[in-house]
């Protein structure tokens, strides 16, 4: 139809080529401090002996979300050590954990100057909508240019993949507060940072900790994906599993990414309706 | 109300939502409508031409149905709304020139803060955090900004509560928090907006009297917004009517009531008229207790209390009227002479009140009682017997009670 074809795919390639040979160095120490992040989470989490962990996840289970959810969480942690994943869950949880650590440390400012700024907000929407609809597998690529193989790459891809929700709902949550709070922080004279700090945040506390919830299990639906570009962690038992046609090993592998989607959920989603300590 | 020191001082206050203030001012000053300007500039008149004073120490209300700019007002005192127009000084102050930072530390200094019609208390604070907050932002230290907030909750009444949340409490103790989170700041401007709308009948009427009550002790400046002539009446110690933006009238409840502005405020006072149909018989209160000449001064004072007065009237054997005792003074002479047992008859203690037929008509006891502050008034019969009395609020009430139809038709 057209004489000619819009070069997307030369844009693309020419812009990733530009920042890799330009920004190497940036790509490089950021990467070193990712690699420190999950490499530590992860050896720390090896040192300690696997019950010591499950006795850890379990207590913070049953503060955050009750004894139910608590029993549910050592028989999920008992099984995935007998059947000999435990080292597969704990580099997939730390590969999650390191994720979401850097979703908060950038979703948080931006979802809260989107609140702030409705002419921000109008220009990262549609980046968010782009980011959240694009295949997560496309992703892999640049991840693995800028950062090579290997676990920092699937970092950053499920970092990516998981940073919408937070954006959005601290977003949501800032300016569902009520005007009248704001106009009452207003009318005793706070400054915009305490307003913030004392008002904002804490009143939509619920909202940004649903949108922590999300975008963990985000993360968590990204980690078989980040495996293809060598993650490691229980991603990789599910590619093998599926490479090798073993139905059996997959589905274990598959299963134990269930259980700790389950755990992670009942954890946030607990801290956010702890807002009101009056324990309705 | 016998000094009259300025506090806020309004002048010619404007206040334009829209691209193009400057034309939608000047379209006004042709004599163009708010709808004409709506309608031709998509521009919103929030409020035109604003005039008026403050006085120190008195309970100023804003009154007007939706819409007639009463709440924007309001917010420009404090700027919450940016004026496009005009000056408000504020104890010599003309606060639409300060900058950011001054603003918000004149806001520290002379405002309570603000009062709110959905309370607007912080849901996930205490009751003692939520009355600290204002101190808290100020930066006074914590053991200071408690000491002074659990002193204010005392004085309105939440004492117990402290460690409640909001959740946990009935709309009229949450408006008591809203209340304490700004009498607990150093300030003396309280801006009320339809602060008990929101609350049922009974425990509005409750509120008020408690607003009362604390004023008298506290003596604050207080702006406060209604679309409630009754509540406006009540609490009033002037009263500004509203409409389209624009003042059209500032007055005492007895004038408004007297010598309406024009026919709008008429027709809310008109429904008064009623009132010359109504007599001093048909709303006075039975007399639930009195005095005797020969009664000691104790016995006296204990009827007063048990009865929750704040006063008792004097009448003899004959029912005639020979007096009225207020209790404070009451309580002080006892203090003074514990050893006597009886009340001497003169003017110290024995204060000469108002007494009326009963088949006066209600708007001449409205004009009787504006001269007389203290004590209600006596109603009698044919033979000068005493069958009644008469208080501030049961006039008030009486007269707003027929306005309330007009409230509801607008």
């Amino acid at each position: 139809m057209f004489p000619f074809r819009i070069p997307i795919r030369d844009w693309i390639s020419s812009a990733v080529d530009f920042l890799v040979s330009e920004f190497g160095a940036v790509f490089d120490g950021f990467s070193a401090f990712v690699y420190f992040l999950v490499d530590n989470l992860k050896d720390g989490m090896m040192a300690l002996h696997p019950v010591i962990l499950i006795v850890l996840i379990a207590a913070l289970t049953w503060y955050m979300a009750g004894w139910k959810n608590s029993i549910f969480a050592v028989i999920g942690l008992l099984i995935t050590e007998n059947i000999g994943l435990w080292q597969a869950f704990v580099e997939t949880l730390s590969l999650v954990l390191t994720a979401e650590i850097l979703v908060m440390i950038v979703g948080l400012p931006i979802g809260i100057y989107a609140a702030k700024s409705d002419r921000f907000n109008s220009i990262i929407r549609p980046i968010l909508d782009f980011m959240q609809t694009m295949p997560a597998f496309v992703y892999l690529i640049p991840a693995v240019m800028f950062f090579g193989l290997g676990l920092v790459p699937g970092v950053v891809a499920t970092f990516v993949f998981a940073l919408p929700p937070l954006i959005r709902l601290t977003n949501l949550g800032i300016r569902q507060v009520p005007k009248e709070l704001i106009e009452a922080a207003d009318a005793f004279g706070a400054t915009e940072m305490q307003k913030l700090m004392k008002v904002q945040i804490p009143v939509a506390k619920v909202t940004i900790m649903a949108g922590v919830n999300q975008s963990i299990m985000l993360g968590l639906s990204m980690v078989v994906i980040a495996a293809m570009i060598g993650a490691g962690g229980l991603g990789e038992d599910v590619l093998r599993g599926i490479q090798r046609l073993q139905v059996g090993q997959g589905f274990e592998a598959g299963l134990v990414v269930v259980i700790l989607a389950i755990i992670l959920d009942r954890i946030t989603a607990g801290f956010g309706q702890r807002k009101s300590p009056a324990g309705r | 109300m016998e000094e009259k020191e300025e506090k806020i001082v309004v002048k010619n206050l404007y206040k334009i939502f829209g691209k193009n203030p400057e034309k939608a001012i000047k379209a006004l000053n042709e004599g163009k409508t708010k709808e004409q300007i709506l309608s031709e500039q998509k521009q919103v008149v929030g409020v035109q031409d604003a005039s008026f004073t403050v006085y120190k120490k008195e309970i100023f209300v804003l009154m007007g149905l939706s819409g007639s700019g009463k709440s924007t007002l309001q917010r420009l005192i404090n700027r919450l709304h940016e004026p496009t127009s005009g000056e408000i000084i504020i104890d010599g102050k003309d606060i639409t020139k300060l900058n950011k930072k001054e603003l918000r530390e004149f806001r520290r200094n002379h405002f309570c803060g603000m009062v709110f019609q959905n309370f607007a208390i912080l849901p996930h604070r205490t009751v003692l955090g939520n009355v600290e907050f204002g101190l808290e932002l100020q930066g006074v230290e914590k053991e200071k900004r408690r000491e002074k907030a659990m002193k204010v909750i005392q004085q309105v009444g939440l004492k117990g509560n402290e460690d409640s949340y909001p959740d946990q409490l009935s709309g009229g103790m949450q408006q008591r928090v809203g209340l304490a989170r700004g009498l607990t700041v150093d300030a003396d401007i309280m801006i009320m907006d339809e602060a008990f709308s929101a609350l049922d009948p009974l425990i509005r009427t409750q509120m008020q009297d408690e607003l009362l009550e604390l004023q008298n002790k506290l003596q604050k400046t207080i702006l406060f917004v209604t679309h409630d002539l009754d509540e406006a009446f009540r609490l009033g110690d002037r009263i500004a009517i509203m409409k389209d933006g624009r003042i059209i009238q500032i007055g005492t409840a007895e004038e408004i009531v007297s010598k309406p502005a024009n026919d709008y405020v008429k027709a809310f006072v008109e429904n008064m008229d009623r009132a010359s149909v109504l007599t001093a018989g048909s709303i006075m209160q039975p007399v639930k207790e009195n005095a005797f000449p020969g009664d000691g001064p104790r016995t006296i004072l204990r009827k007063i209390r048990k009865n929750g007065l704040t006063g008792i009237l004097l009448i003899d054997t004959k029912r005639q009227l020979k007096g009225y005792i207020r209790a404070t003074e009451l309580a002080e002479y006892i203090n003074k002479n514990k050893e006597k047992e009886k009340i001497p008859f003169d003017d110290s203690l024995i204060r000469d009140i108002t007494s009326v037929n009963k088949d006066m008509p209600l708007n001449e006891v409205f004009n009787i009682y504006d001269e007389h502050k203290y004590g209600p008034i006596a109603v009698e019969d044919e033979n000068n017997r005493v069958v009644g009395v008469i208080v501030k609020g049961s006039i008030i009430a009486a007269l707003s009670e027929s306005a309330e139809g007009i409230n509801n038709n607008q």
